[in-house]
């Protein structure tokens, strides 16, 4: 029985060894590590981002004569797992760059990885300031939370007229916190009035009765509610919101766009607006209509923003090596931080000198069900 | 605080109470009998909201006839979990089955990761269910009325099933001595099934209605809701049904008015309930009926 098993063994170890012998030579391929939410209660933003980047990978499979080949590492909408699954990419898979990831709190779980571990990280979607300050090797091809929180507090002073404004927000999520922030400072400041926000209440991760906060938020009677938070938690909040009867607009932040936060939500996010990234509606390059094409075909459904900021990080990643000529990754590093006027799906890229992107901002409404375009914003 | 604003607030505790409530007596039955924490219970509750969602979602069932569906096709699960997981260990040390227990509740939550995804779906609720009585300024959800009826409902059956019918008095006699029982021509392992049969067809009656108050389900749902559960039971008085439904309306209005008057503490609403298990455990570990009841279930 003993010898039975010693020799299982054996054979499992010399499959391991032939099997990786068979693997190509590291010289033949290039890594790009996609550290992303494929499970969890992210999972739906992070699948969006992973659609975009193998689609981009599909029509651009090769760089420098090297085939490039996507690691994906699954960060299980979770801080702690994020970190391991990032020292994977760095430490075990050797990946030349990491694309990733959606949600800014995960992002920032690898932030110290990858600048140990010197290798460049573009950011798709995280829109929290912190992900890349003070951070060399992180980069991101969205715009950041001070603007998009600009955006929003003027949004629902000038259009939606609102003088006193109510916060749910996910208080353990660093970018639902970090936005909400932004739009409070920027909303007091428009109306002239400190006590602009009449209510503050916060979830956490996970949380599926809101009805307190909610009650509490209805006694206040506020002209708008800003929720920025997951999509699951969010669509949840604001079917809770219409029943408990509270029927100001309700408005949040770029998370929101997906397919889940409509199923969820169903008719209650109906008129629910938010801001985004990108919009088919309105294609910026020429790479806009490649890229929207391609994802119909390949998707059969319409892009969602995250998807092609999720292209555009990989294409990103691919012309810096391109500019650099070598898989050095402190050189890409340089490279990506050049980056000026790249013309990606999502608009045109030039990263400042914190390695964010300077971008317009985008405003969408639910109507009859579906995501449709309403403002183009302009950063100041 | 205004009384109609406090009132909207007592009608969401009870209401989330009472679906504390109705997962805690499958839980605290189990133990009863068994004297075994069914760590798995709250990933049998996840799905059955699963089953739930096929039926309705890709089956296109009515949902009159999926949500008895799902309480079969649950008990069922139930029942196989028990068999696969907790009978070959039935003479081992109480430790073996609890740490069985919770690889069972792994399985569960990475076999549904693997099968469905980690994404989260929604949950098909029934309008009938879900529509909005308005009295006065308090918003009530039809739910809301349903949920402790259908809570007193399980209670009154399985008081009487146990007290008054020939497998409960088999349940009793197991749960006092399975060897006595053994002996007296009780067949232990057909008592033992039945009553995790029962008691999933209890999570998944608490599935369907979680389902319905949070329309979104996903593979990781069943913990949280069941670890409080066990903490309602255990407050209660673990073993025995009623303290169960006592200890689930003490969590849920406790958690909602925590949040609603001292709101700064929203962020530690489990934790809440967490520090009451530790008071209950360190003050009075049978918890609130835990004595007056001789004879556990």
């Amino acid at each position: 029985m003993k010898a039975w098993r010693v020799s299982l063994l054996l054979l499992l170890v010399a499959l391991v060894v032939v099997g990786a012998g068979c693997t190509k030579k590291e010289s033949d391929v290039i890594k790009i590590g996609v550290f992303e939410p494929i499970t969890g209660a992210n999972a739906a933003g992070g699948q969006l981002e992973v659609e975009g980047i193998k689609l981009a990978n599909k029509l651009y499979p090769e760089v420098l004569g090297k085939k490039v080949e996507l690691v994906i590492a699954d960060n299980k909408s979770d801080k702690v797992e994020a970190a391991t699954a990032a020292a994977r990419l760095v430490e075990k898979e050797k990946v030349t760059a990491i694309i990733g990831s959606w949600g800014s709190s995960l992002s920032m779980a690898a932030g110290d990885i990858v600048r140990q571990g010197k290798v460049p990280a573009v950011g798709a979607s995280c829109t929290n300031p912190l992900v890349t300050a003070g951070n060399d090797y992180y980069f991101r091809v969205c715009f950041i939370d001070p603007f998009q929180g600009t955006v929003m507090a003027n949004y629902a002073y000038s259009k939606l007229n609102a003088r006193k404004a109510a916060i749910v927000q996910e208080v353990n999520n660093d970018y639902a916190v970090g936005l909400a922030k932004y739009f409070m400072d920027n909303f007091k400041a428009l109306t002239g009035d400190e006590n602009a926000i009449v209510a503050v209440a916060n979830y956490n991760t996970g949380d599926q009765d809101f009805s307190a906060q909610l009650t509490n938020i209805k006694a206040q009677n506020p002209d708008v509610i800003f929720a920025p938070g997951n999509f699951t938690e969010s669509a949840l909040v604001i079917s809770q919101a219409r029943k408990l009867g509270i029927n100001c607009p309700i408005i949040g932040g770029d998370t929101w766009e997906t397919q889940e936060f409509l199923d969820i939500g169903q008719e209650a996010v109906e008129g629910v607006v938010f801001s985004t990234f990108f919009a088919t509606e309105q294609p910026i390059t020429a790479e806009s209509a490649k890229f929207i094409e391609a994802y119909r075909k390949e998707y059969n459904k319409e892009p969602a923003a995250v998807a092609a900021l999720g292209y555009d990080a990989y294409l990103l990643i691919l012309d810096a090596l391109k500019r650099s000529g070598s898989t050095d990754r402190v050189k890409l590093r340089d490279e990506i931080a050049r980056t000026k006027n790249f013309e990606g799906a999502a608009g045109i890229i030039t990263l400042d000198e914190n390695g964010d992107a300077i971008k317009n901002a985008v405003i969408k409404v639910v109507k009859d069900g579906k995501f449709t375009y309403l403002d183009t914003i302009m950063p100041q | 605080m205004a009384f109609d604003l406090f009132l909207q607030h007592l009608s969401n505790g009870i209401s989330l109470g009472s679906l504390y409530a109705l997962i805690a007596i499958g839980y605290t039955m189990v133990y009863g009998i068994l004297r075994l924490i069914n760590f798995a219970h709250g990933d049998i509750f996840m799905m059955a909201t699963y089953f739930a969602f096929f039926g309705i979602v890709t089956f296109q069932i009515p949902w009159f006839i999926t949500f008895p569906l799902v309480l079969v096709l649950t008990a069922a699960l139930g029942m196989g979990v028990e068999a696969v997981a907790y009978r070959p260990l039935r003479e081992a040390p109480k430790i073996s089955i609890l740490i069985s227990a919770i690889g069972a509740s792994f399985f569960l939550e990475n076999l549904t990761i693997v099968l469905f995804g980690g994404v989260p779906k929604p949950f098909p609720a029934p309008k009938l269910f879900t529509d909005v009585v308005q009295i006065g300024t308090v918003s009530i959800q039809k739910l809301t009325f349903y949920i402790p009826v259908v809570t007193l409902l399980s209670l009154l059956g399985l008081v009487y099933l146990i007290n008054k019918t020939k497998v409960g008095m088999a349940m009793r006699a197991v749960s006092m001595d399975q060897e006595a029982a053994r002996v007296m021509g009780i067949n232990i392992d057909h008592t033992i099934a039945f009553t995790f049969g029962l008691g999933s067809l209890l999570a998944a009656v608490g599935g369907i209605m979680w389902g319905m108050k949070f329309p979104q389900i996903q593979p990781l749902m069943g913990v949280i809701p069941g670890l409080k559960c066990f903490i309602a039971a255990v407050i209660g008085g673990i073993g025995n049904i009623g303290g169960a439904v006592i200890g689930g309306f003490i969590l849920g209005i406790g958690e909602i008015m925590l949040v609603a008057f001292l709101p700064n503490l929203t962020g530690y609403r489990d934790a809440f309930a967490f520090v009451l298990l530790i008071l209950i455990l360190l003050y009075k570990p049978t918890g609130i009926l835990g004595e007056k009841t001789a004879e556990k279930v």
